[in-house]
């Protein structure tokens, strides 16, 4: 008990005393939940928008008061003709034209309908598809009140309501996906690097040589980076509390009891990570490409698994933050207790045995 | 008090190291081809060869990191595949790193080792306050290891090796990267070391402190190719120096 006391104060010098370590521990998790939080947004704020109408009158100028009206759109510039359209466009301001068609009014007293073009910038296909959406809800809520007691018969008025999340805050989907980041990059490589460090600088021969045991020593470096992990859970759950208003309708018990159980597959695999890797380089590339990109692109963090093609549909399934993610959003949005996600919980458990058994095995090899 | 077992009983008590047909395979090759060899009590050991001649396979193989796979072993008066961990417990180890913790200073370095030999605490105070007077390190004794000259760090990883005060020694290449004025200054202290009873077994590529040694075995593709005094070495190769010794040997 002594000795591991003495190895776990070592390890808290190494990261106390390494600015790059601290920066990742503790700067990190701020700066992206705070960047996610604030900058990454899926919402649209203000966007610059042109008009080109083509026929300026009543109609058109009332809907054009509309849309200016809304907190979404910004119109930033009133076009004349079409072959403009390209110049608008390629300054990059601009990411959405309303084309109005000639004669709008006449149109829509003698034929019963009218045209409105609506030309959006898809090189950002995510934002041109929300900004076309946006303008279509305030030209239907235009046309209900101009329809208001004129008699329609059959009627479909579609009302959505956003469960979980009725203002659809991003900050609600990212606070897990980065809660699981975070936890990836503590306790993985941070460990993997450690471990292999130690072996860099030749000292893990030294305490192999001596009475500590290979798993008294593996133990000692880990426990600070569970440690500290936890910390970090809990600051990440504060801030998005706290600064975001983000509800945790769940209980926190469990999101702490889940969050304990990913961290240690995590560590387990950032141990096996030491085992293959000679070099701290080695080991942070690894951890990198073989951890933090899946985590990011298959887990389902920012793109929905179910529109994946198949194979990587199978694929995200071998990776634990999928499930991770699955349990933080039942807990934190839904409020589901392990009733609802014991299956996935059991799957992280049963991934987290298999990483220990490999690692431990991978770490015996090693040491022949 | 025990009795002694039969192993401990069997063993010549001066020598304290003892291998017999030591050999060590990975896969079909033989790394460490049957080494018959033993180190004497308070002797120094030069353990020397060409880089891949098998000394580190065979120094592992006694400090207890591998498994041998024939022949026997006592080192310390334990066996090297049943008493491993009695093994780490009585002998010190130094590698060609000089490997300290760069980040944590002198004496948290000399705690954190006393700590890992099971020192207790009243102890690891004694023997820091000696190792730093000895060493003359009171000035940077709260100073980052990373911080020191090469040398320093060389003299003072070869005393947290004894910090435990153990029955045999191995240092592995210990002089590598410094210079010849550090070398001799180490090579005093190994003398010392060895005049209060330490046993110390040394790999080298210096042929220069081959003739420090009491006595030299030189390896050669696994094989123990000579072991004498360096001055009967010299007599039996009619040459004048180790280094000629070496390189008659070396070129078969």
């Amino acid at each position: 008990m002594k000795r591991f006391i003495g190895f776990v104060t070592k390890e808290f010098y190494h990261i106390f005393r390494d600015r790059r370590s601290l920066f990742i521990l503790f700067g990190m998790p701020i700066v992206q939940i705070l960047l996610f939080g604030f900058a990454i947004t899926n919402e649209i704020n203000n966007v610059d928008i042109a008009i080109l109408d083509n026929s300026k009158d009543a109609t058109t100028q009332e809907i054009i008061n509309k849309i200016s009206a809304s907190k979404y759109f910004n119109i930033k510039q009133i076009i004349q003709q079409e072959n403009e359209l390209e110049s608008v466009f390629r300054k990059g301001k601009v990411k959405a034209v309303l084309n109005f068609e000639n004669d709008f009014s006449k149109n829509l007293i003698k034929e019963n309908q009218a045209t409105i073009q609506i030309i959006t910038d898809a090189t950002d296909p995510n934002t041109a598809n929300t900004i076309s959406n946006f303008v279509n809800s305030i030209l239907q809520k235009y046309q209900q009140d101009q329809n208001k007691g004129i008699e329609i018969k059959y009627i479909i008025i579609p009302e959505p309501r956003m469960a979980y999340n009725p203002e659809l805050k991003s900050v609600y989907m990212f606070v897990p996906g980065v809660m699981t980041i975070i936890l990836m990059l503590v306790s993985a490589m941070m460990t993997s690097i450690s471990i292999t460090r130690e072996k860099e600088l030749g000292t893990m021969e030294i305490l192999l040589v001596s009475p500590i045991k290979p798993f008294q020593v593996i133990v000692g470096k880990v426990f600070p980076y569970i440690f500290l992990s936890i910390i970090n859970a809990a600051v990440i759950v504060l801030l998005s509390i706290f600064i975001f208003k983000m509800p945790v309708q769940g209980s926190l018990f469990l999101l702490g009891l889940e969050s304990i159980l990913f961290i240690i597959s995590a560590l387990a695999l950032g141990i096996l990570i030491s085992t293959i890797s000679k070099t701290q380089q080695t080991a942070m590339m690894i951890s990198l490409m073989g951890l933090m990109l899946p985590v990011i692109l298959l887990s389902g963090f920012i793109f929905p698994i179910s529109s994946m093609p198949l194979p990587l549909q199978i694929i995200s399934n071998t990776i634990p933050a999928k499930w991770f993610i699955i349990i933080l959003k039942g807990i934190m949005l839904k409020g589901v207790g392990l009733a609802f996600i014991w299956k996935e919980t059991l799957i992280l458990i049963g991934m987290t045995v298999f990483f220990i058994g490999l690692s431990v095995k991978m770490y015996k090899i090693r040491l022949e | 008090m025990r009795f002694p077992l039969p192993w401990e009983v069997n063993m010549n008590k001066n020598n304290v190291i003892q291998a017999e047909g030591l050999t060590k395979m990975f896969g079909d090759f033989t790394a460490v081809n049957a080494i018959t060899f033993e180190v004497k009590k308070g002797e120094i050991f030069g353990f020397l060869g060409a880089n891949g001649a098998g000394k580190t396979t065979a120094m592992k193989m006694l400090i207890g990191i591998s498994t041998p796979t024939s022949g026997t072993a006592k080192v310390a008066g334990f066996d090297v595949f049943t008493q491993a961990e009695d093994i780490k417990r009585n002998i010190g180890y130094m590698s060609q790193k000089f490997a300290l913790y760069d980040d944590l200073t002198v004496k948290e370095n000399i705690t954190f080792f006393g700590g890992i030999y099971g020192l207790s605490r009243v102890r690891i105070k004694e023997k820091t306050k000696e190792l730093i007077a000895d060493l003359g390190l009171e000035e940077v004794a709260n100073q980052l290891v990373g911080s020191l000259p090469l040398g320093w760090k060389q003299k003072l990883s070869f005393s947290v090796a004894l910090i435990h005060e153990p029955k045999i020694v191995f240092l592995d290449e210990p002089t590598g990267g410094v210079d010849p004025i550090t070398r001799r200054q180490f090579w005093e202290m190994i003398y010392r070391a060895s005049h209060q009873g330490t046993t110390i077994f040394v790999t080298t590529h210096y042929m220069d402190e081959a003739e420090y040694c009491d006595r030299v075995s030189i390896m050669v593709n696994g094989k123990i190719e000579a072991l004498n005094t360096p001055k009967k070495l010299k007599e039996q190769f009619g040459v004048q120096s180790m280094n000629d010794v070496f390189l008659k040997l070396a070129r078969g």
